[in-house]
């Protein structure tokens, strides 16, 4: 159920501006790696290489190799559709969808992919999805009523509960808690300290807090100055990144002497 | 001595300002036009001509608008004259744009009441050259061509604006969307000769008239509204949305379908709505080339078709025996196609909240 990744020598462009620089890493499966780093340095324009969504915005492209468990995301012939169907993603901003209610939400996946499915089957792929992001006590009673209602923590994990339905074998997550209070942060921290059993997590986090605490290995990104490609700078165990880094500036980062 | 000075707590709030009451606007207002009153009796008197009711009006807010501001000047400083005096001048634009609104519904309502009636409403013009007859004819010709333009305009002005915000890159995407600006600006004269041209070449029939050849020419200016307003509707759909959807794996084509189309629903079913309110009272294209006739004619690719606005025209220009008949009918004619478009306008707003994304908590 879940993959290793492993970016070779990526470098990613915006038209012609080289954003980011050189990446070689790898994340294990059944781990979860955090992204640091300050802003426009590159975590998140990284990230989103993972599952293609970089793509989205024109211009963005790729030189370098994604592999997943082997497999080139950037090979000949590959589509951004079936990688993203591996690959799930949770973004900055809770985005549930407004036309649906809370149980079409969960079921997204399946229902704008087409995919027919018993009515049985659907009512259990909900439950386990909302009680896999820890949201079923909550909604279980009102899933008929549209996602939007929700308070903003909830919406995240119901936008979390969307991805794992359609059972990725790795999670991205782009600043998942950063529009949330600090207690919707913790329900969602424990939660991914939870799906790492099953999957891989990838997550971008502006807090220190927050990737010692849920992170096994941590990477650091910097960039030199404006205009300047960002680059990976360290990539280690969380507990040694957060101790005993390698690097000057990854120690000068994690200990807020930045800048 | 400041705890004194607090303590006698008759010192002033260094934030407060001099201040009208309410109701001194319209003190104002009511010396105004009394005082131009005044004014144009003395006037009226003298040279011995009649009371000059629009001098008044003119002449009071005037007075008003110079009255006020100075007053509130003196009272309650620069900013609040400003203000005072921006707000005159704004509702004196509103009502100069209202009061042609008014005076033309009232006069459509009490002229064209008279034959807003059963028989108007089932009789056509047939053998009819005096005084009876309806415009049952004219009104189903109407329904059916610009329900043949809506069935034309909707998929096309849709598709496009699907192709323009989602697909489109590059010079073709500006090109489309320089056309459509071009579309927008054609004299709706131009399309009907456009629509007579094609058919009467299609059909080598230089006498052509047909109900769809309207159709075809009110598509053409039905079509860059649609376009418009789908475009904006779509660029609002934030594209968190459209990368939600992909990140579960959905491809592009089912994304638009299913996310993005569904959430901007409400926006273009009250563009769709408001586009054919806007060509449901095209005359000239129709003149041209769906013809008049005083029958009945349920065939929207056979035959001359009537329709409510060259109706009215016809029953203005070609009044037959009995004018005052002919002009009463030409007003209900106005009567109903406003009321069309009103009921149109309706529609509109209650499908913008029927399909609205409901926020429900």
């Amino acid at each position: 159920m879940s993959k290793r990744i492993e970016a070779k020598d990526l470098n990613v462009y915006y038209g012609d501006f080289l954003a980011v620089e050189g990446v070689t890493m790898n994340i294990e499966p059944r781990s979860v790696t955090a992204l640091i780093g300050p802003s426009g340095c590159g975590k998140s324009t990284f990230i989103r290489t993972l599952n293609r969504m970089h793509e989205v915005i024109p211009g963005a492209h790729v030189k370098g190799q994604v592999l997943l468990d082997g497999d080139n995301l950037y090979g000949d012939g590959v589509d951004p559709v079936l990688v993203r169907r591996q690959v799930g993603m949770v973004f900055q901003r809770p985005n549930p969808f407004p036309t649906m209610s809370i149980r079409d939400n969960v079921l997204a996946g399946v229902k704008l992919n087409n995919r027919r499915i018993a009515k049985s089957d659907a009512e259990a792929l909900v439950e386990k999805s909302l009680r896999g992001a820890n949201l079923w006590n909550e909604v279980k009673d009102r899933l008929e009523l549209p996602g939007s209602g929700l308070s903003g923590g909830q919406q995240q994990r119901l936008c979390i509960a969307r991805a794992i339905a359609v059972s990725p074998e790795v999670l991205l997550m782009d600043e998942p808690c950063s529009a949330l209070d600090p207690i919707s942060t913790l329900a969602i921290e424990d939660l991914i300290g939870e799906l790492k059993q099953e999957y891989t997590i990838v997550i971008v986090t502006h807090n220190m807090q927050q990737a010692s605490r849920v992170s096994d290995s941590t990477a650091f990104f910097n960039i030199a100055g404006t205009g300047k490609p960002g680059k990976l700078i360290e990539y280690d165990e969380t507990t040694k990144m957060f101790s005993n880094p390698n690097e000057k500036s990854t120690e000068d980062y994690v200990s807020g002497r930045f800048g | 001595m400041t705890t004194a000075t607090a303590a006698t707590g008759s010192k002033r709030n260094t934030l407060t300002a001099g201040q009208l009451s309410k109701w001194a606007p319209w003190v104002t207002l009511a010396a105004s036009f009394a005082l131009a009153a005044g004014l144009f009796m003395l006037v009226a008197v003298a040279s011995s001509t009649d009371f000059s009711w629009a001098g008044v009006a003119i002449v009071g807010y005037i007075l008003f608008l110079i009255i006020l501001p100075v007053v509130s000047r003196i009272v309650e400083g620069g900013r609040k004259a400003m203000d005072r005096f921006m707000t005159g001048l704004v509702t004196g634009a509103f009502l100069l744009a209202f009061i042609p609104l008014l005076s033309l519904m009232w006069t459509v309502v009490s002229e064209g009441a008279a034959r807003f009636d059963v028989q108007y409403f089932t009789e056509s013009m047939r053998n009819v050259v005096g005084e009876g007859g309806g415009a049952i004819h004219a009104l189903v010709g109407t329904l059916l061509v610009t329900l043949g333009a809506t069935v034309i305009s909707v998929p096309v002005g849709i598709f496009t604006a699907i192709y323009l915000v989602e697909y489109g890159r590059g010079w073709v995407a500006k090109g489309i969307t320089t056309l459509v600006d071009i579309m927008t600006g054609i004299p709706s004269i131009v399309t009907g000769l456009f629509a007579f041209a094609l058919f009467s070449l299609l059909f080598s029939d230089p006498g052509y008239r047909s109900g769809i050849g309207g159709s075809v020419a009110l598509s053409v200016l039905m079509i860059p509204t649609v376009v418009r307003s789908t475009e904006e509707m779509l660029k609002l759909v934030p594209n968190e949305l459209r990368e939600a959807s992909y990140a579960l794996g959905v491809p592009k084509w089912l994304t638009i379908v299913k996310v993005v189309l569904p959430t901007a629903l409400a926006g273009i079913a009250t563009g769709v709505t408001l586009a054919i309110a806007r060509v449901i009272g095209e005359t000239a294209p129709l003149l041209i080339i769906a013809g008049f006739t005083a029958s009945m004619n349920y065939n929207l690719f056979s035959e001359r078709m009537m329709t409510l606005p060259v109706y009215v025209y016809n029953q203005y220009i070609a009044p037959g025996m009995n004018v005052s008949a002919a002009h009463e009918r030409a007003w209900t004619g106005a009567l109903t196609l406003i009321l069309i478009v009103v009921v149109l306008n309706l529609i509109a707003r209650l499908v913008a909240k029927i399909f609205a994304p409901k926020a429900g908590r």
